[in-house]
């Protein structure tokens, strides 16, 4: 593999801020990931380290590898046919990327949300209900407290807690996505991974998604990729700028936002491109 | 929150686990892909089995009959007793007049529906058509073979004085009426392709929407036209009923349509109702004919396949 | 100097619309053509078997004479059929279409498996009947019996029971797919939890309107060696039988006229069976209509 030596330049500053950190509650340490769709080289000489409880926010242009890296931390990627990857990913001591990882195992400890609302054209409940069911907890007792639960979780018990056998389709887009957000609790994941969750979705319910993620950083750790830098700013502790399927700057969100290391980082917070 | 004793001593992860023992999924998840396969190579085994069936049957007929007398003889008297002959001709020129006819009718009127569908018809008509178009191509061939000799045929016969009660130009139209739908709606799906931004442009320029019909979206959607045409066409070759009952069982080489003719399906089926025995010539012959005809329908689908992917248009 | 002379145009115009004003009313009544013949053949169908069309037509065997000739082994046969054809068809057929959608990588094996069944729906049906008749009747030696029929009219459908559910399964979002794989369902799990409930309305349609297809098909049957006279119900799937296409066909060639009224009032009890066949269809058609 040819190293691009301009990147590990840029990547330094990253770097050095992970390195800080490496030894305390690390969820995900991403080490020289690289990753081609057919010839094409989406990710280069990825390092990133992910702490535990904390909501990290991954902020790019469009095509800059953003998606496709938080598809990486759960393998949706490899959905694409003719997706490779080198490097290492390591979630909980193991890394991720061996071919030996089971898959299925990986997605039932790390929940995804996606940018489309994209319930199951079921009843509220069995969507909730369709993670623990094809893990197989069958008992009706405990299906009905997860599903309580999780909606209460994902701030939507209220809304639905009457209307749990209707269709999930009758719910508005904003009260879709939360419950596509419980039904990734209902697993009791690690690490909630958010693909852009709010791009589908009105202002008033955008808030509501946000203020949800503030609370759920409690209990998990939420990784969530977004074009919209205002909610970078507003909801994460940690944010990485990616750029061209590079890692130019990773750091506080304070930081970035106010006092960014690099000259690119600058440019596109202050909107000179994207 | 009210949780139970259960739930609260044990996460969802833990439930999760637990599960984890049981070793069936593993095997579902393997064996499904290899049922899967064996039951989508059915379809790869029936056409194997057809070619093979023919080819092996047809086999033992040119044991029995020289090839080139099949190929080029222009009498077919597989009943004669004294000297029986196969030449294919006589039957190939039943299937062609019915076809040609067929095609007379089923062209215009078809195409003809596909332009009024697409460029003219408002939606309350197009809701009207579009399923009488439908119950067409539903109805059972029998239906159209006995709507041919009971009522299309006295009725030619008015205007017709000649008219045989089994005639070539009876199954021919009513044929036609039976792949009208397929050219009708294989049609207009090929020019409701065409976008819409291409009528507006003609539009915009003071074009009329005949001008537009004829001159913009036929010859955008021409290709799509022309292989509903040829698998029309290869629908016309392969119909059995319609011209046993109102074709008659005479083969004739000739280009005459008043009088009684015999396809190449017509044939077969005679030969299924009769009491022709296992073994025979006879039996043979309608595997050598039913090979016959195969080819003759499987040259038009590709010949379909092949127009509709040459002139694929990208819009 | 212009090039176009708008008084000129304009004058044309007027010709230009009158012209397009007579290919559209020529056209409409090129249209009208289909239906005319529609009506016609539904005319005198029912107007000629209306009459013949009764309890007892519904309940007596097939006779020499057309007053006491009867669809009961007919009707009887096509159901026993279709109870070996609908099973058979669907399983092979959303099983291929499964394969081909959800597992099939692109390889030459599978360009030529989606090839060959784009070619064994244009062959001729009379071509299945030669395939029953060597395979199933003498090969497996079932016989002319409703399994032979059954197997050969499943395949005979196949192609077209495939590329339904292939398009119903396509038809489903690949956002519900990615969910179920994000929760750490298996492949077969999101295929038979997620996939499969969204897309069986579509297969159930393109299933029933295949099955009137099988329903309503003569040549195969014919070529098979399926009796036509017939005095008894079948009692196992690998007694003889007849069916109503077979049946109809048989009164239609009778030179009596009387036939012709009995024919006709075959055809109205086999039109009437695909008309409940598809207004099923169509009820499951605009009930699970799909939202996403």
């Amino acid at each position: 593999m040819v190293k691009l030596n301009v990147n590990n330049q840029n990547g330094t500053n990253g770097n050095k801020a992970n390195q800080k950190v490496t030894d305390s509650g690390i969820v995900y340490d991403t080490r020289q990931l690289n990753l081609w769709y057919g010839s094409h080289h989406a990710l280069k000489n990825i390092d990133l380290a992910i702490k535990e409880n904390e909501v990290t926010a991954i902020i790019g242009p469009s095509g800059c590898g953003k998606s496709t890296y938080i598809k990486t931390l759960n393998r949706m990627v490899e959905l694409v046919p003719s997706v490779k990857t080198s490097g290492q990913i390591i979630y909980r001591d193991r890394n991720i990327l061996d071919a030996d990882y089971g898959v299925e195992e990986l997605r039932t400890k790390v929940g995804m949300v996606f940018q489309k609302p994209n319930p199951f054209p079921k009843s509220i409940f069995d969507n909730i209900a369709y993670g623990p069911r094809i893990h197989g907890i069958k008992n009706k007792k405990t299906l009905n407290e997860i599903v309580e639960k999780s909606l209460r979780g994902a701030a939507i018990w209220d809304e639905v807690k009457d209307r749990l056998n209707e269709n999930a389709y009758g719910l508005s887009g904003g009260q879709q996505q939360r419950i596509c957000i419980a039904r990734a609790l209902a697993i009791e994941p690690d690490v909630i991974l958010m693909d852009e969750p709010t791009s589908a979705l009105d202002p008033i319910s955008t808030l509501k998604v946000e203020e949800l993620v503030q609370e759920l950083k409690q209990n998990y750790s939420i990784i969530i990729v977004t074009h919209n830098m205002q909610q970078a700013a507003r909801i994460s502790d940690k944010t990485a700028f990616f750029l061209n399927g590079e890692v130019i700057e990773f750091d506080k969100t304070d930081t970035i936002f106010s006092t960014p290391s690099d000259k690119r980082t600058e440019d596109y917070i202050s909107g000179r491109f994207g | 929150m009210a949780l139970n004793e259960q739930t609260a001593k044990m996460s969802v992860q833990e439930m999760i686990a637990k599960q984890k023992g049981k070793k069936g999924k593993f095997w579902v998840e393997k064996s499904i892909p290899i049922i899967l396969f064996l039951i989508a190579s059915i379809s790869v085994l029936t056409t194997f089995g057809i070619v093979f069936t023919l080819i092996f049957e047809t086999f033992e007929f040119f044991k029995r009959v020289p090839f080139l007398d099949y190929l080029l003889g222009t009498e077919w008297l597989p009943f004669s007793n004294n000297e029986p002959l196969y030449g294919i001709l006589p039957l190939i020129a039943g299937t062609l007049k019915v076809t040609l006819i067929a095609v007379v009718v089923a062209v215009p009127f078809g195409l003809a529906s596909a332009v009024y569908l697409s460029e003219f018809a408002n939606d309350k008509t197009r809701r009207v058509i579009k399923p009488v178009l439908e119950v067409l191509a539903g109805i059972p061939t029998i239906v159209y073979g006995f709507f041919a000799l009971t009522f299309v045929t006295p009725l030619l016969q008015q205007f017709i004085p000649g008219l045989k009660i089994f005639n070539a130009l009876s199954p021919g139209i009513v044929v036609g009426i039976m792949i009208l739908p397929m050219i009708a709606s294989l049609s207009e799906d090929a020019m409701t392709s065409v976008p819409k931004s291409i009528r507006e442009g003609a539009l915009a320029l003071g074009a009329t929407k005949l001008e537009v019909a004829m001159k913009v979206v036929l010859p955008a959607a021409l290709s799509g036209i022309m292989a509903s045409i040829v698998l029309a066409i290869s629908r016309a070759i392969g119909e059995t009923m319609i011209v046993s009952l109102a074709g008659g069982s005479t083969p004739r080489f000739d280009g005459d349509l008043t009088g009684s003719i015999q396809t190449m399906t017509a044939y077969i089926v005679q030969v299924s109702t009769g009491d022709a025995g296992y073994g025979t010539t006879i039996y043979y012959s309608i595997y050598a004919v039913g090979f016959t005809l195969f080819l003759f329908t499987l040259l038009m689908n590709w010949l379909a396949h092949a127009i509709s992917k040459r002139f694929r248009e990208e819009y | 100097m212009r090039y176009i002379d708008h008084a000129a145009v304009v004058k044309r115009m007027n010709s230009r619309m009158i012209v397009n004003k007579l290919f559209k009313t020529i056209f409409f009544l090129a249209t009208l053509f289909a239906l005319l013949a529609l009506g016609i053949l539904f005319y005198r169908i029912i107007s000629q078997g209306v009459g013949y069309l009764s309890l007892d037509f519904l309940l007596n065997f097939g006779s020499r004479f057309p007053e006491k000739a009867g669809i009961k082994a007919a009707l009887v046969g096509s159901l026993w059929m279709m109870a070996v054809v609908a099973p058979v068809s669907l399983i092979l057929g959303v099983g291929s279409a499964i394969y081909l959608e959800e597992y099939a990588k692109k390889s030459k094996l599978n360009d030529f498996i989606r090839m060959n069944i784009a070619n064994l729906a244009g062959v001729p049906s009379v071509v299945f009947g030669l395939l029953g008749l060597t395979i199933f009747v003498r090969a497996l030696a079932l016989g002319n019996s409703i399994l032979a029929a059954g197997f050969t009219m499943s395949l005979l459908i196949l192609p077209v029971i495939i590329v339904a559910s292939q398009e119903s399964i396509r038809a489903v979002p690949n956002e519900l797919r990615e969910a179920s794989y994000g929760m750490g369902a298996t492949k077969w799990q999101t295929i038979a939890k997620v996939v499969l409930p969204s897309a069986i309305p579509g297969i159930l349609t393109g299933g029933i309107l295949a099955l009137s297809r099988a329903i309503g098909e003569t040549a195969p049957l014919v070529v098979i060696g399926i009796p036509v006279i017939i005095q008894f119900l079948p009692n196992n799937l690998l007694s003889q039988f007849t069916a109503m296409p077979m049946q109809i066909f048989d009164w239609a060639k009778r030179p009596q006229e009387e036939f012709q009224y009995v024919a006709s009032a075959g055809i109205i009890v086999l039109m009437i069976f695909l008309l409940l066949m598809n207004s099923i269809a169509v009820i499951i058609r605009n009930k699970f209509q799909k939202r996403y």
